[in-house]
């Protein structure tokens, strides 16, 4: 069972709080800009797999805010080691919101490999996470979000989901000097 | 790893750089943060040391493209990091320093580790391929960099980093020789 990428996004929304770091990643990404457009939006991960680990530079560098990382399946599977270097690391301000949708959504919606069997969650609990679980429909994801959000980190949440409303691509924002720009001006007032 | 070149026995005897010296000029550039994957060449005269060094904050990494993303994300509220690794991780990161620091223009400082290179030997004259390509390779992206061999070279560590900072670009130092462990 799956449930929209949009409306975990929305659930999400009321508990992000102004001074926490969201990172995300592709689809993910342009979801969440389109729903929640805000300065500390951290749009500029680069290098396909590399969102985790700017999450886990931002949590380092600033251990007084939460930092939330919206990645995807695919580019977490391009980075895996990031699970045990975020999970032995010592931050306890990485929340990490996996979007399983077992797809390379963005190039084609071509297959993961091992696109059923992989377990994402249990990957970061072998891996040293706080925490980690999976949730396969709205209303438990909804539910469990002031605890995860609450409880020291890392922790992750693999949410197994479709796509949901489209959402526009705008590569040419997240790669742009200005979304960096702003996100610095953000992070640097204080 | 790189296959290792044979190094004629009268080959000359060549001062190595003191890794006492290198760490405290990273000090001396403000940085507390270390993000690294072992390498043979600075091992024993710079991770080791640093890793039992308070003063420094060691961020262990499983693969080298991610110390690129923690090094650039840290960089954004002015957090100053060293990123050390071996040229084969160097090689293996080209994408990420490509997106991260080029393009994004981000400072991302690294020391890398020339394993399989000759100590008496220019890195571009090296027989071993792996060594011998690797400042091409950077010239090739435009990226600073600077050799770090004899003991002198090491001098222009702290205003070599206050430069990437400050014009928010990588610098590349190359260790060509494995600097000289503290003495116990």
């Amino acid at each position: 069972m799956t449930f929209p990428r949009d409306e975990a996004l929305k659930a999400l929304i009321p508990h992000v709080t102004k001074d926490d770091i969201v990172v995300a990643v592709y689809q993910s990404c342009f979801d969440w800009l389109a729903l929640n457009p805000r300065d500390l939006n951290y749009v500029a991960v680069g290098a396909m797999g590399q969102a985790s680990s700017h999450g886990l530079g931002l949590a380092i560098a600033n251990p007084d805010r939460r930092v939330i990382v919206l990645d995807g399946d695919g580019s977490l599977l391009m980075n895996l080691g990031a699970l045990v270097t975020i999970a032995n690391s010592g931050v306890t301000n990485l929340y990490h919101f996996l979007s399983a949708n077992r797809v390379y959504e963005v190039n084609g919606a071509h297959p993961l490999p091992g696109a059923e069997q992989v377990d994402f969650a249990a990957m970061a609990q072998a891996s040293g996470y706080a925490g980690s679980r999976s949730f396969n429909d709205l209303e438990n994801f909804t539910t469990a979000l002031p605890e995860v959000l609450n409880t020291p980190g890392p922790q992750m949440s693999v949410l197994e989901i479709a796509a949901g409303a489209p959402y526009p691509r705008d590569y040419n924002f997240i790669h742009s000097a200005g979304a960096r720009e702003t996100f610095r001006t953000a992070l640097n007032q204080g | 790893m790189v296959a290792s070149v044979a190094i004629a026995q009268d080959a000359p005897i060549v001062p190595h750089p003191s890794g006492a010296e290198i760490i405290a000029l990273i000090k001396q550039a403000r940085v507390r943060h270390i993000v690294a994957l072992p390498d043979i060449v600075t091992s024993d005269g710079l991770l080791w040391p640093i890793s039992k060094d308070p003063k420094f904050r060691l961020t262990r990494i499983c693969k080298e493209d991610e110390g690129v993303s923690i090094c650039g994300a840290m960089s954004y509220n002015g957090t100053r990091a060293v990123l050390m690794m071996q040229q084969t991780g160097l090689m293996d990161s080209l994408n990420a320093i490509r997106a991260i620091g080029v393009d994004y223009e981000l400072p991302i400082v690294m020391m890398v580790g020339l394993q399989g290179k000759e100590p008496h030997v220019h890195p571009d004259q090296s027989a071993a391929y792996g060594v011998r390509i690797i400042r091409p390779v950077l010239d090739a992206m435009g990226l600073s960099h600077s050799l770090i061999e004899d003991p002198e070279d090491v001098a222009h560590i702290p205003q070599a980093i206050d430069a990437a900072y400050a014009a928010s670009r990588p610098h590349i130092f190359l260790i060509g020789r494995s600097p000289e462990a503290p003495t116990q």
